[in-house]
């Protein structure tokens, strides 16, 4: 985390002990095996006796808090962490098991990916998507996780090597999950007036938007992303998007499960409902198709962070809108969407339009 | 309770009556296991309490001795400069005398805990651990004290390769 955090800081041009007003983190207790985690994080960010707060969701709703804070006019300089320390936990398993609801859903033993085996017969179902489709986003991302030398997961894979994979939850193979990873991203966010005078290559929050929908398995939409669609239209609106297909040029979206980067684009409005796994199938999606999708090879290929995947997919925006994205650059990119969600059991997330003019 | 309440709402409960299980209740137990690594300035500290040696880091920019070593300055937030070994000898800082255990079971002798700052560490920089030959009535802030170690082949690498921390006899 001090490492991440230096860097974040040394690209701001800020100094963490003078400049930095706020500190927000993204994280959950039971992932780090310590109650109260919050209390550890202030020494690593520099925020030994500054403001200081933890955000109990993804990283995304951390910036959004960070956004909110600057806009409240409190604080010029705010800065968000998120990490993954998944390889200290031995029963990560168990973890997730203890998410469910105790009364309801803990009494079936069955590990809690048969809620992702759920939506994923749903989905497919209502969309008539293939479980093809739905491989070929994995095949997708993990191949452009080889030109991302952060990401954990990179392979060349065939859609027959992720269909025969071993079942987990049907329709849900092992392939079709992206695997946890270990990492730390720190960002920092600033006020229109103190970016123009830090920055070289500011990229602009144009919108923001995060919500909830119900926790019970028992009565929620498991064909669409609920929640995906209100944050979109949140932060469509705040960012003055009309036709997403056409004002956005790329997009790093949530793909916890293969079938959900496609409900999740379908949310998005990057295509109608139930045509993002004919797009994905055709390489429209692909590094060079007609919209990226998860170049950086997303959660499939560059792992799941946890509560940092979020801004994980914020960093690729970044890079790619600054142009600094190396052998992955998207040519003319000005403006992007960036979506999370924190997996099962949950069916929250947040979405973030980011552009490089303001 | 309100005056014009004249009693509480509800089915009274005792305690007796939920452990009988005439209510319905849901058990769980957690199943939630983890194993930390230590990394570099832990890992080098347990390492060298193994040696039964104390090891802590310099930061160049405060000039304070950090102990236990951490590889960043939390103060100043840079990173920490060089390893710098410091005496098994020190200084209470603060101390209690704890009659719960961890589980608050109540225990008649009661666990001395205290912060000692170490010798050559800098002011205010210590260690928590336990004191030990020493009555709990005698024991004050500002005390000399020195570490008991345990002998090198029951050492593991932990914290408790130090027993405890006993009055310094000048
Ligand atoms: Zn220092």
């Amino acid at each position: 985390m001090f490492e991440a955090a230096v860097k974040a800081y040394v690209d701001a041009g800020v100094n963490a002990r003078k400049d930095i007003g706020s500190f927000l983190t993204a994280a959950e207790d039971y992932w780090e095996g310590y109650s109260i985690f919050d209390e550890f994080v202030p020494d690593q960010l520099g925020a030994v006796l500054r403001s200081v707060c933890t955000i109990g969701g993804d990283g995304l709703l951390a910036i959004s808090n960070g956004a909110m804070q600057i806009e409240t006019g409190l604080f010029d300089v705010v800065a968000v962490e998120a990490h993954s320390k998944a390889s200290d936990m031995l029963t990560f398993d168990g973890i997730l098991s203890h998410a469910l609801d105790p009364v309801y859903n803990r009494a079936f033993n069955a590990h809690p990916y048969f809620i992702a085996g759920l939506e994923m017969q749903r989905y497919l179902h209502a969309t008539k998507t293939t479980r093809e489709q739905c491989a070929s986003v994995v095949v997708k991302n993990k191949h452009n996780a080889m030109d991302n030398p952060l990401a954990a997961f990179p392979a060349d894979m065939t859609v027959d090597e992720i269909i025969n994979s071993t079942m987990v939850s049907h329709p849900l193979t092992q392939r079709d999950i992206s695997p946890l990873a270990d990492g730390c991203i720190v960002m920092v966010l600033a006020s229109e007036k103190k970016a123009k005078e830090l920055a070289d290559h500011p990229i602009w929050l144009k919108g923001l938007g995060w919500y909830s929908d119900t926790p019970w398995l028992e009565a929620r939409d498991w064909s669409a992303a609920g929640y995906t669609n209100l944050a979109r239209d949140r932060a469509y609106k705040r960012a003055g998007i009309k036709n997403p297909r056409k004002e956005i040029d790329f997009a790093e979206v949530d793909d916890c499960f293969s079938y959900k980067e496609l409900q999740h684009l379908e949310a998005l409005q990057i295509c109608e409902s139930g045509k993002a796994g004919k797009l994905a199938e055709a390489g429209e999606f692909n590094c060079d198709g007609s919209f990226p999708v998860n170049v950086s090879g997303g959660r499939l290929g560059a792992g799941n962070l946890l509560e940092a995947s979020a801004l994980q997919s914020v960093l690729e925006c970044v890079q790619q809108l600054r142009g600094h994205a190396g052998k992955r650059q998207i040519k003319n990119a000005k403006t992007a969407v960036a979506q999370s969600w924190r997996s099962v059991p949950t069916a929250s997330g947040c979405v973030a339009v980011l552009s490089n003019e303001l | 309770m309100s005056k014009n309440m004249k009693e509480l709402p509800g089915t009274p409960l005792s305690g007796k009556e939920l452990k009988s299980e005439k209510v319905i209740t849901f058990k769980w137990r957690p199943n939630a296991k983890y194993a930390w690594s230590a990394g570099i300035a832990y890992g080098r500290f347990l390492d060298e309490l193994k040696a039964g040696r104390i090891i802590g880091r310099r930061c160049s920019r405060c000039e304070r001795i950090i102990v236990p070593p951490r590889m960043f300055c939390e103060h100043c937030f840079v990173a920490t400069d060089e390893w710098v070994y410091v005496k098994d000898t020190g200084t209470i800082n603060t101390f209690s005398l704890s009659y719960l255990d961890a589980d608050a079971n109540r225990i008649k002798d009661p666990i001395l805990v205290a912060v000692i700052d170490i010798d050559g560490a800098s002011p205010g920089v210590g260690i928590l651990h336990l004191l030990g030959n020493v009555a709990p009535d005698k024991i004050d802030v500002g005390m000399k004290v020195k570490a008991v170690w345990k002998p090198p082949e029951e050492r593991e690498g932990s914290v408790t390769d130090i027993l405890f921390w006993e009055p310094l006899e000048d």
